[in-house]
């Protein structure tokens, strides 16, 4: 890959936009392993470390679950630690993404989404990082190759921030933004280094002057106040979220927010969706637009800590909502955004009416005729005021 | 090799006040251990009962920087520090004149069983640590449950002697060999009876560069149904019996390190211990008799190969 071209344009895939990212922060360590379709983040990653571009230490380790054990040991001991994965990969580190986020380590993970097995299936859905929703640490979704980068260095300020200090899953969609081929804008390495910065760790293992005992045991007289300072933390994070995604956007011209709203100031049916089909949704918002019909998106960039509030206030003069999952939480009511977003909108005293649509799973494809079908079905909620289905699974 | 006296000046970088239980091995293999360092320790430990023991918050017993993660993980753990002290040093973090040993310390359960892999991974992976195992042959921590390390008929909660098994049915795990395979620079049992000789592998171990491993008996009286205050003894007659040979492999050469001019009938070990009281009846003589046999077996096999390559 050509690295003298900053300024310009470059095409890249989500992969290797993803390891180029990594190679620009150069932590200090990158315990990983192999899986599809997140593979090539580590494979790149180890030829920059092989050809000297990067003087991270790579740990090539013999499991996900030993991948995030070394990452917790190493950014306990001081370091400033990345790793990337993907489904059963992200289901094998499952005990141990707890660990990290109680144990308040600023650890940065890239999560190409799978799908889980059974059925195996090596394509695009959420259900990975829906299943480490609850874990604590902080989740952003991205939906193209430019923002999966731009999110990856982001994902350092919010995870290290002293207000914060909790782990942070950049998730883009496997093989849809990991494998396709986009082009991007690269930031100049020197202010990529300066909007980061260096990590100091606040009680690092290695200083052994100053000895810190880490993953004590805890009884039900303190349990529950560590738990308690956890959830203010991540809650905290909301607003480091958005001052960061500002402070980006001053330096390098694109500006992130908590979301993404799309054509949602006159909306009155509005699909809300995350990462890669947002795209899609907006070719069809565009068409619908043209024949007059008052649609729009809204995309959630920062699923946890989930924006309740910002949600309810962006949907509140929306008359009727389809959110639209890429996971299924096998509640039997609906997908997992679709429960927060519901929830998020109680509070409003004009509530829209809001259904559940699943796609996608296991890498079905979502067309824009999808798209247009359930802004359809929106629309003649809008006009009729009932809703026939509340919960389905589409593009089947 | 450090003297006693030496030994005994060292600071106590285990404190007393823990929670472990009297007559418990696993302190004094600690704490000798660590004053075998000599020297600044990071070290991690799985779950289980040295985890539990010493660090109750808010209160811990580590005068060291310590970590505990989870149970199946203590290797990768150390894996992550040890990489980030050779990063830091490379990047001039940390002063190129300052040496930290790394250790991670397991229970049989989390070596032999759920942390076997980590382990192996480590060790292939080449790291600057220790592994210290403290085998007191089943999951103590959890109430005594059968491990890969469970000696051959001993009872334990999930493999009660009944009327008709005779508590494990199984030999146990030879998770030294399984270590040695990866031809790790270093390792070696020991015992803490023999305080000189686990101190010196200690130190050996931790002076030797790449991943170094020991595995220490560590009688544990709430498992063995032992008397508390014959646990010392109790590893010593391990180790006379032969159950619990002291032997190490240095770059690939095995070294008996203690031969019992008499070696003792495991029945002396066996009759210690009420989990294994089953084991003395006339009528199961049949199943001790298959025990001594592989012990017998396994103390030829490496008396064939003391002193050669393996």
């Amino acid at each position: 890959m050509a690295t003298t071209m900053t300024k310009a344009q470059i095409g890249l895939t989500g992969n290797s936009a993803i390891a180029y990212a990594m190679k620009q922060i150069n932590p200090d360590v990158c315990p990983a392993y192999p899986i599809t379709p997140s593979t090539a983040v580590v494979e790149e990653f180890s030829s920059y470390v092989a050809d000297g571009k990067v003087d991270t230490e790579f740990i090539t380790v013999e499991s996900e679950h030993s991948a995030m054990s070394a990452c917790i040991g190493a950014s306990a001991a001081g370091a400033r630690v990345m790793t990337a994965t993907s489904s059963q990969g992200l289901a094998l580190m499952w005990e141990m993404l707890y660990i990290a986020s109680g144990m308040r380590l600023p650890i940065v993970l890239t999560d190409v989404n799978r799908a889980l097995s059974a059925p195996i299936n090596i394509h695009c859905d959420h259900s990975d990082s829906m299943g480490a929703r609850d874990s604590g640490w902080i989740q952003i979704y991205s939906e193209t190759v430019q923002e999966a980068y731009d999110n990856l260095f982001q994902a350092v300020r919010i995870a290290e921030n002293e207000k914060v200090l909790l782990p942070v899953m950049v998730c883009l969609d496997g093989f849809i933004t990991s494998h396709a081929i986009e082009n991007i804008s690269l930031i100049d390495d020197d202010d990529i280094r300066q909007f980061i910065g260096e990590y100091k760790a606040q009680h690092p293992l290695l200083d052994t002057d100053h000895p810190v005992t880490y993953g004590a045991m805890t009884l039900p007289d303190t349990y529950i106040e560590f738990k308690r300072q956890q959830s203010e933390a991540i809650t905290r994070a909301k607003d480091v979220v958005s001052e960061i995604g500002k402070e980006f956007g001053k330096r390098f011209g694109r500006e992130y927010g908590l979301m993404e709203e799309y054509k949602l100031d006159d909306a009155e049916a509005v699909i809300v969706i995350l990462s890669s089909a947002a795209g899609t949704t907006k070719v069809a918002v565009d068409e619908l637009r043209k024949a007059g019909k008052k649609v729009g998106i809204l995309k959630p960039r920062l699923f946890r800590p989930f924006p309740f509030k910002e949600i309810a206030d962006a949907l509140k003069n929306v008359k009727a909502v389809a959110v639209l999952d890429r996971a299924d939480s096998m509640s039997g009511f609906g997908g997992p955004l679709f429960n927060e977003v519901r929830s998020a909108l109680y509070e409003l005293e004009k509530r829209p009416k809001v259904v559940s649509r699943i796609f996608g799973l296991g890498g079905r494809d979502y067309m824009v005729k999808d798209a247009v079908h359930v802004f359809d079905e929106l629309l003649k909620i809008v006009e009729t005021g009932k809703v026939e289905t509340l919960t389905k699974y589409i593009t089947i | 090799m450090a003297t006693l006296k030496e030994l005994s000046r060292r600071d106590e970088l285990l404190s007393g006040g823990h929670r472990l239980c009297s007559g418990c091995g696993i302190p004094p293999i600690v704490r000798l251990v660590l004053r075998a360092a000599n020297g600044p320790v990071v070290a991690t430990t799985s779950t289980g009962c040295l985890e539990v023991g010493t660090s109750i918050y808010p209160y811990t017993a580590w005068r060291i920087p310590w970590i505990h993660s989870a149970f199946e993980n203590a290797a990768a753990t150390i894996s992550g520090i040890e990489t980030a002290y050779r990063v830091f040093k490379k990047r001039g973090k940390i002063p190129q004149d300052k040496k930290i040993k790394f250790i991670a310390f397991g229970g049989d359960g989390g070596t032999y069983d759920i942390g076997l892999q980590a382990l192996s991974g480590a060790l292939e992976r080449g790291h600057n640590f220790l592994y210290l195992c403290y085998d007191n042959g089943a999951y103590m921590n959890t109430g005594i449950q059968r491990s890969g390390a469970t000696p051959f008929g001993a009872a334990t909660t999930t493999s009660p002697a009944g009327d008709v098994v005779l508590g494990k049915r199984e030999t146990r795990k030879d998770l030294t060999r399984i270590v040695v395979a990866h031809n790790v620079p270093y390792a070696a049992q020991a015992s803490p009876h023999n305080w000189a000789d686990l101190s010196r592998k200690a130190e050996k171990a931790l002076k030797t560069e790449g991943p170094t491993f020991l595995n220490v008996i560590s009688p544990c009286p709430l498992g063995w149904y032992s008397k508390p205050e014959e646990s010392i003894e109790a590893a010593k007659v391990a180790v006379d019996t032969c159950y619990w040979a002291l032997y190490e492999v240095e770059n690939g050469v095995l070294k008996i390190n203690y031969k019992p001019k008499e070696k003792k009938p495991i029945a002396e070990w066996l009759k210690m211990q009420a989990r294994f009281k089953h084991l003395l009846k006339p009528e199961n003589k049949e199943s001790l008799d298959k025990l001594q046999k592989s012990i017998d077996a396994e103390w030829e096999r490496l008396l064939s190969l003391d002193g050669k390559v393996i």
